[in-house]
């Protein structure tokens, strides 16, 4: 059933490329239906998923024989956590762009385009086919950034593809060459991550060749120091595109790190715990760090992007369930609140006030104006910093728990990340809606447009998503934890000598 | 030696005898009943007589299975080369459909015939293990190209890149005609498998090596691979654009096709390694080091050019060098990965220049600069345009993706120990910067915008049947790979 979470979309992409030119209403509605559509069939399709801690099949055939290739579409609780990320984010991208004006119906096709392969890649058990759905997205982010987005477009779009596509090559290497080296153990080429999973690559050929994958995937999650894309391609895209990149995008290089590099190199990954461990934790203060001292309002989410993915990162690098638990919790949770500052900063203020700075948004005193987008940045910047209640604290909480047990002093200086994090969060607030700066006399003439349904839907929905995870953490951590804890479980191998369980 | 029966030759050589009755009757109506009418009806008629031929020659290939060798090699027919001559006439008859909309000749029954007697040149190529027969039906399918390439009268470019087409053309003849006689020399006979028992055992032998030598250089002029390329950008920018697609197309299926034959079968025992920190001298050294030498320079120097032309130009120098590892891995598995990648990298070729050529004569100009706006100007024609450069680029799930995976594993199964593994490192890497500039020509197709009142752009009809249906091929190539494979 979850295999129709692409099928639709992409269905949804050839019906918007149908649409006639000029009906920007229809391609809107087009496209938010099929969000919905696969998102329904998301939820319900993960809720109909009887054990999570299996790998279950929806759909293994033979694609290419010489090569090994399947179609093989699979999930297990990890898959279903992401997938149901992407519904949410899917259906809150659309309503938070439902202003787009320009080329509307090729907006929402790229747009859904992205959609599907993220799908993809989130249910792909298959590498080749995992490799391309994953380089599928590429284009369509190209496309959006470039064509409807703002500030240095153009450069930052270029950007993030480039950085994307190198990424994605070192992954092709690394694949070709285990490709190589696992047909010769096998006795038969094979591409299947289940299988591969089982095969024993010799310690020197995991050295190298972990690296290369890991970081090629990390790239996308914004790895310290191959971050540099993410603030800028988050800001330079439109606002469902950042909204995207921070929500989904990331969570692609992390999920590729968990699914391909670590699960099919663990020695390569014990060797190179520390040093991941250690990026990751300079991404985290690092992030924190520069997102305090920015003028523009979006490349402090950009950059505290890169400081959450940072506790991913972290968590992947315990190996242990606590840190993994944590990890897996913590895309989805990032996904849900960098969404939805997204959306406050590119939407609600930008769209409207049309300026990002924070100089001038002092001026404007925009808690009065826009009290809705006030309170949803508040609430959003709570559960970003982390506060009990929200799903980032569950997340964050479980990470630096396995952190202390594997590397106590960096989990200590990723603390002062959290901390920073406290302090550019309250920044935000206090300058972009709370300031106490003279206010500037409101202009009468062009007064600004009341904050539209579309918006409150999605802003609702995902600050809903947060709280109740936060509350109920079980939900996802039913789903997460039972894929860690099997001794039979893909990642079996890669918990045996790592952590202290 | 048997006695000749030339009935059976003409039987095994039916594809190319309907062929060359095409070209008499394509001259033949363009001269009597086409006499006075317009450039267009001509262009159509001539095309519809043309096509048929093709088809006709390539559904005849294609259903036998006949197995052949006759004089001793050369003219051999099995399956493996009908294949490749059905690919090589598919080929053609992309370009045929292309060229029908094109506005720089009145001379149209005789450009037809010459692309149809270039592809008969190409078909003999790839039928024979003879070096003489190699040397002339190369020879016959160059001058053709040279003449193609000089087709443009109104164009100086035209001329000029046809003159350095050909001065390049005919010093690398003599380099292949030298290093031919060379191994005649050696082995005594012209026959591929008689040269690979003659120059066995005979090791590091200085003759045979300058006779290697002299052969890749020969062939490198030919398929443009780096230190040999310099003629192809100017040759590809001033030729009319269907000439360029059809250098860019056929004609490399031919070559890369006769080339691994020779090296695979008249080289044998003289490979050497190209093997990381293991190299032996041989052929494969020299071909690794011109692989490598054409994927650096191709893709860099393609970053810089404004000309769309000159673009695809540096890009094929830079395929040219992934297809030339398939050349220097010489497996099985390699050959047909390679055959692969040329046929479908051929298809996006022809493709690609397609686009070219109506953005070409509706703008004035080749210029990146002149794809700005494309996809509001010509919607379906961009949506085209993007998918050939990305499968040039190698994006999935289109058929340059998945002849690259192909090509890579094979390459890097071949050698001992991941040994190749270097070769594969440098041709993803210079594939990840091929990127870029593809990116640059659907930025501007995509991204920009026209000028407010440029027209739409107007797309011949049989142009864009032609275009389309290339593009759905390279889409269903990517997904399934598997209808061509089976073949190779």
């Amino acid at each position: 059933m979850l295999a129709w979470t692409i099928y639709i979309t992409f269905f949804g992409v050839l019906v918007l490329m149908l649409l006639p030119r000029n009906n920007a209403r229809a391609a809107r509605i087009v496209a938010l239906l099929t969000a919905i559509a696969g998102c329904v069939v998301a939820f319900v399709g993960s809720i109909q998923q009887a054990n999570p801690g299996q790998v279950t099949t929806i759909v293994k055939v033979r694609w290419i024989a010489g090569i090994g290739a399947n179609y093989y579409l699979a999930a297990d609780g990890i898959s279903l956590v992401l997938v149901v990320l992407t519904g949410l984010a899917a259906v809150s991208g659309i309503l938070f762009s439902w202003n787009i004006e320009k080329r509307t119906k090729e907006f929402f096709a790229f747009y859904l385009a992205l959609i599907g392969g993220v799908y993809g890649v989130f249910l792909s058990f298959d590498v080749l086919l995992l490799f391309v759905f994953y380089e599928l997205t590429i284009i369509p982010k190209y496309f959006l950034i470039a064509r409807w987005g703002s500030t240095r477009k153009e450069y930052g779009a270029m950007k993030l593809a480039l950085y994307s596509f190198v990424g994605s090559h070192l992954v092709l290497i690394g694949l070709i060459a285990a490709w190589v080296v696992a047909r010769g153990q096998l006795g038969h080429a094979s591409l299947d991550l289940i299988e591969l999973s089982k095969v024993h690559f010799s310690v020197g050929f995991q050295h190298w060749v972990f690296p290369l994958v890991f970081v090629g995937f990390a790239i996308l999650a914004g790895i310290w120091p191959f971050h540099t894309w993410a603030p800028t391609g988050h800001v330079a895209a439109p606002t469902a595109g950042s909204m995207l990149l921070a929500g989904v995008v990331m969570k692609l290089g992390a999920y590729g790190c968990l699914r391909v590099a670590m699960v099919m190199f663990p020695e390569g990954m014990h060797e190179w715990q520390w040093a991941i461990a250690a990026l990751a934790v300079a991404g985290i203060v690092y992030g924190a760090g520069v997102a305090l001292v920015q003028r523009d309002f979006k490349f402090v989410i950009g950059y505290s992007s890169v400081s959450h993915m940072g506790f991913v990162l972290l968590g992947l690098a315990t190996l242990n369930t606590i840190g993994l638990d944590g990890a897996v919790l913590q895309m989805f949770s990032h996904g849900i609140i960098a969404g939805l500052l997204f959306g406050v900063v590119g939407r609600m203020v930008y769209d409207r006030t049309h300026t990002r700075d924070f100089n001038d948004l002092e001026t404007l005193q925009l808690g009065k104006l826009l009290p809705f987008a006030g309170v949803t940045f508040v609430i959003a910047g709570i559960a970003s910093m982390g506060l009990p209640g929200f799903s980032g604290f569950v997340a964050e909480f479980q990470v630096l728990m396995g952190a202390w047990l594997v590397f106590p002093k960096l989990t200590i200086l990723s603390g002062i990340g959290i901390l920073i994090g406290v302090a550019y969060t309250l920044r935000a607030i206090q300058k972009g809606f709370y300031s106490d700066a003279p206010p500037k006399p409101v202009n009468h003439d062009h007064p600004m447009e009341p904050i539209s349904i579309p918006e409150r839907f999605g802003a609702v929905m995902l600050i809903g998503a947060s709280l109740i995870i936060g509350l109920f953490p079980g939900l996802l951590m039913n789903w997460i934890e039972p894929c860690f804890n099997s001794p039979l479980s893909m990642f079996a191998r890669l918990l045996v000598k790592g952590g202290s369980q | 030696m048997n006695s000749v029966n030339y009935l059976q030759i003409l039987q095994l050589a039916a594809p190319e005898t309907i062929l060359t009755l095409t070209v008499l009757v394509v001259l033949g109506a363009d001269v009597t009943v086409l006499h006075g009418k317009s450039i267009a009806a001509r262009f159509n008629v001539g095309a519809l007589l043309s096509i048929l031929g093709c088809a006709f020659a390539a559904l005849l290939a294609f259903t036998r299975h006949t197995e052949a060798n006759v004089f001793n090699g050369l003219l051999v027919v099995n399956p493996a080369t009908d294949f490749v001559k059905v690919a090589i006439l598919t080929l053609t008859i992309f370009t045929i459909l292309i060229s029908t909309s094109g506005k720089f000749t009145n001379h149209v029954g005789e450009y037809l015939s010459l692309i149809l007697l270039g592809t008969i040149g190409l078909m003999f190529l790839v039928s024979t293990e003879d070096l003489l027969m190699i040397f002339i039906s190369l020879e016959f399918a160059s001058l053709v190209l040279y003449i193609l390439t000089a087709f443009n009268k109104q164009n100086e470019k035209s001329a000029e890149a046809a003159l350095k087409y050909f001065l390049f053309g005919g010093m690398s003849a003599a380099f292949l005609l030298f290093g031919f006689s060379l191994l005649y020399g050696i082995s005594g006979s012209t026959n591929l498998r008689e040269i690979a028992i003659g120059i066995a055992g005979k090791g590091f032998d200085p003759l045979l090596l300058f006779a290697l030598v002299t052969t890749v250089i020969g062939f490198g002029f030919k398929v443009a691979a780096v230190p040999f390329h310099l003629w192809a950008p100017d040759a590809y920018e001033g030729a009319p654009t269907p000439s360029s697609a059809f250098i860019g197309s056929g004609s490399k299926v031919a070559s890369f096709y006769v080339l691994a034959k020779i090296f695979t079968l008249g080289f044998v025992g003289a490979e050497g390694s190209a093997v990381w920190h293991d190299y032996l001298s041989g052929w494969m050294p020299v071909v690794a080091l011109i692989a490598a030498l054409s994927m650096v320079l191709g893709n860099l120097t393609a970053i810089v050019q404004s000309s769309a032309k000159r673009m695809l130009a540096y890009s094929a120098i830079a395929h040219a060098g992934y297809m030339l590892l398939g050349v220097l891995s010489n497996t099985p598995a390699s050959a047909s990965a390679m055959m692969f990648y040329v046929i479908t990298y051929a298809l996006t070729t022809i493709g690609a220049f397609g686009v070219v050529m109506v953005v070409e004569e509706a703008t004035g100009g080749d210029a990146i600069k002149n794809f700005a706006g494309l996809s509001k100007r010509a919607p379906g024609l961009a949506l085209c345009l993007m998918i050939f450069l990305l499968s040039l680029g190698g994006i999935p799930p289109l058929a340059g993706f998945i002849g690259k995976f192909f090509l890579f594993s094979a390459v890097v199964s071949a050698g001992a120990n991941l040994g190749l593994l270097w070769l594969v490192v440098l041709a993803i890497a210079m594939s990840a910067v091929s990127f870029y500039y593809y990116l640059r020509v659907l930025k501007a197709a995509y991204v920009a915008d026209a000028a407010a009142d440029a027209p739409p752009i107007p797309v011949p009809l049989l142009t864009f049947l032609a275009l389309a249906l290339l593009a759905l091929l390279v889409i269903l190539l990517g997904c399934a790979p598997g209808l061509l494979t089976q073949f190779l």
